[in-house]
């Protein structure tokens, strides 16, 4: 099936893409999309409604892909701050790798970074799964509310800091974790979730392999006997 | 028989609130959370007084002449600017700190009058959006229940950085008011103690705010506007910064503003008056030359009257918003519930604890069945009683300068009671021509 063409280096501009994307200028329901010279423009591709699938030649800026229902969005190149911000279902993934808060306070669908992911990757995220095929910046899943953060490198100090409800799977090492976060037993059923989701982000790597993180749940409610932790 | 206490002298420091707060925290070990705003003095807009008209300047006769109160809000930048028939919103106070009835009792109110109400920390309700009819989405730290549905179903966003009763603070909900549906919408286990984010997850700074607010425009293809809603510290600077990030309207809450949970110290000792604060963003605004024209200022924090709405359009403000004062007018701190108060150990005119979930008044709380005391129809119509004599008090007001529209009244239409207030307002010192720091 061929894809529609949108070059921005031609005469769309970040506005333009978006609104034929989003579906403003006509239905684009099953429509395929191919984006030419990104350039590292910003909000590329942010608030697809509907489930188009679209494939970005190049590098992108901050927010591509943000807010997202439904979508299916190939970046071949690196992504910028909030890659895939507050998705809420679908699928995004970058062949390279992706800057600060990637996949931040996402609710739902899938995540992918072939390559590495900066610091707080994966922050407040609310129930999004994001695969990192390299390593994490510091302060990953900061704050993470629900949803599976799967680490197949390492992690830099502070991972999982202030956890809530969310899992981190971690295939090497971690500088450090933070506040309430620890190691849990890795149990048969976590494998087999883990291997599923391995498989849908097309990473062949086997999950017992990987070790589980949560929250000790220490920190849910304020006490004076943890006055030092907060 | 009671006994003769004419000899006992409260220490001025040492007073019994403060007695009482040391006593509290040495046998609990925890700060102090709790509701409302600051309680202490700071120089305010009853600081300040109208020169009314006089051989020199003509009044407009009451109840005959003109004059407007109807606000236009996000022309810089919005397909579609919100507008607003009286410069008096309703703040933005979380499903979550108020009880879904609560909500819906505002939007009632302000529908009535023609107003907007805002979201909060915790998402959109249909409660509140069903009975809004126009209806400010909150962009907060947290992004709770944050969605794409909800954003353009809002008629205004407010990139929330900061409120008057905590810049620099984040969120807190305490663990006894997340029922399940706040815990479902905020995707949260239940009953914790929970603290939202004090910064954004995703943008640091201003310049990723102007690209943060690009994409907000792109998901709601620019057709509203956006407002940035700082606590007033470094006004200026943060009105600046705003404006520059490409906000279309600019909301500084001022220390005194309330809040549903904050430590009390935070309260008390952060942030800066409403009264400077006014003066400062109008000043950045008219620097800019966006004051009046492009960018409209919206000021909270303490807004009680309709003198005070008068006076903070006279420094400046576009629309003032107001939280704490709304609650009251629902149904909040009530004599005739002075008993149910007693049982909490305090009494009607001193009720604070918002964060508590046990409000008599079902306001702040999630228990269904305080909740239900809360009649959102009853409740709407007192509302928009308060805000219609706020509004008639700020017409009389600018009347009485002279003035067909609110929009007219000018700090020259006003002098200080004391000097801290001429300094802050930058208005003389009543019956002289001193704003001290003016050479
Ligand atoms: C119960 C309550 C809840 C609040 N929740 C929020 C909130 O979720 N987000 C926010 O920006 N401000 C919140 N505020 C602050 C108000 O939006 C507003 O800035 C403040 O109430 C204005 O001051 P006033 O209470 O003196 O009118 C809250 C205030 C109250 C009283």
């Amino acid at each position: 099936m061929s894809s529609d063409v949108i070059d921005l280096a031609g005469a769309a501009d970040v506005r333009a893409a978006n609104r034929r994307l989003q579906g403003r200028q006509g239905a684009v329901a099953g429509g395929r999309f191919e984006v030419l010279n990104p350039g590292g423009a910003h909000a590329l591709a942010a608030g697809l409604m509907d489930d188009v699938e679209v494939v970005i030649r190049g590098p992108v800026g901050y927010y591509c892909a943000g807010m997202n229902k439904n979508a299916t969005v190939r970046i071949e190149g690196a992504a910028g701050v909030g890659l895939a911000e507050n998705i809420m279902s679908g699928e995004v993934r970058v062949t390279g790798n992706a800057s600060q808060s990637a996949g931040a306070s996402g609710h739902g669908g899938l995540v992918v970074i072939e390559g590495d992911a900066a610091s707080r990757c994966g922050i407040s995220m609310k129930g999004v799964d994001i695969v990192v095929g390299g390593s994490v910046g510091h302060n990953s899943a900061f704050m993470a509310q629900a949803g599976r953060l799967v680490i197949c490198g390492d992690a830099e100090d502070g991972l999982g800091d202030s956890i809530y409800e969310a899992q981190i799977f971690l295939r090497g090492a971690a500088k450090g974790l933070g506040a309430d976060c620890v190691e849990k037993e890795m149990r048969p059923e976590h494998e087999v979730q883990l291997a599923e989701l391995l498989a849908r982000a097309g990473i062949d790597l086997p999950a017992s392999a990987f070790r589980r993180y949560g929250s000790a749940r220490s920190l849910y409610n304020f006490k004076v006997d943890n006055i030092g932790a907060y | 028989m009671t006994m003769d206490t004419s000899h006992l002298r409260e220490s001025a420091l040492f007073d019994r609130a403060t007695i009482h707060e040391i006593q509290r925290a040495a046998s609990e070990g925890i700060y102090r959370i709790r509701g409302f705003g600051a309680k202490r003095r700071v120089p305010h807009f009853d600081d300040l007084v109208f020169l009314g008209a006089s051989v020199s300047r003509y009044p407009l006769e009451g109840y005959r002449e003109a004059c407007g109160t109807d606000v236009t809000l996000g022309t810089r930048h919005a397909e579609k600017p919100l507008e607003i028939d009286i410069p008096i919103t309703i703040a933005g106070m979380s499903f979550g700190s108020l009880s879904a009835q609560a909500k819906e009792a505002l939007g009632r109110g302000a529908s009535a009058v023609g107003t907007s109400t805002t979201t909060g920390d915790g998402g959109m309700t249909q409660e509140e959006r069903g009975h809004s009819t126009k209806l400010v989405y909150q962009y907060l730290p947290s992004r709770y229940g944050m969605n794409p549905d909800d954003l353009r179903k809002a008629d205004a966003i407010e990139v929330v950085v900061g409120q008057g009763a905590k810049p620099g603070g984040g969120g807190m909900l305490l663990g006894h008011k997340i029922s399940d549906r706040v815990a479902e919408m905020r995707t949260l286990p239940k009953d914790i103690d929970q603290r939202s984010a004090c910064r954004h997850p995703d943008w640091t700074g201003p310049d990723d705010l102007e690209i943060k607010i690009r994409e907000l425009r792109e998901i709601t293809d620019w057709r509203v506007p956006i407002y940035v809603k700082v606590g007033a510290t470094r006004t200026y600077y943060d009105t600046m910064l705003a404006v520059k990030s490409g906000a279309d309207v600019i909301v500084v809450d001022g220390m005194q503003g309330g809040t549903g949970a904050t430590q009390d110290c935070f309260i008390e000792h952060v942030g800066i008056p409403t009264l400077p604060a006014v003066r400062l963003a109008a000043e950045a605004l008219q620097e800019l030359n966006l004051h009046r024209t492009g960018v409209q200022l919206i000021v909270s924090g303490g807004i009680r009257s309709g003198a005070d709405v008068a006076k903070a359009i006279a420094l400046g403000a576009d629309a003032v918003s107001i939280g704490s004062a709304a609650l009251i007018a629902l149904g909040d701190n009530r004599p005739d519930l002075a008993e149910e108060y007693a049982k909490l150990g305090t009494a009607p005119g001193f009720y604070e604890d918002w964060q508590a979930g046990a409000d008599p008044a079902g306001i702040t709380t999630q228990d269904p069945e305080l909740a239900k005391r809360l009649d959102p129809e009853t409740a709407g119509k007192r509302l928009a009683n308060y805000l219609r004599v706020l509004t008639l008090e700020a017409q009389t007001l600018a009347r009485a300068c002279g003035k067909s529209h609110l929009h007219n009244l000018e700090p020259e239409d006003l002098q200080a009671l004391t000097i801290e207030a001429a300094a802050m307002a930058k208005v003389p010192l009543a019956g002289t021509d001193w704003i001290p720091g003016r050479l």
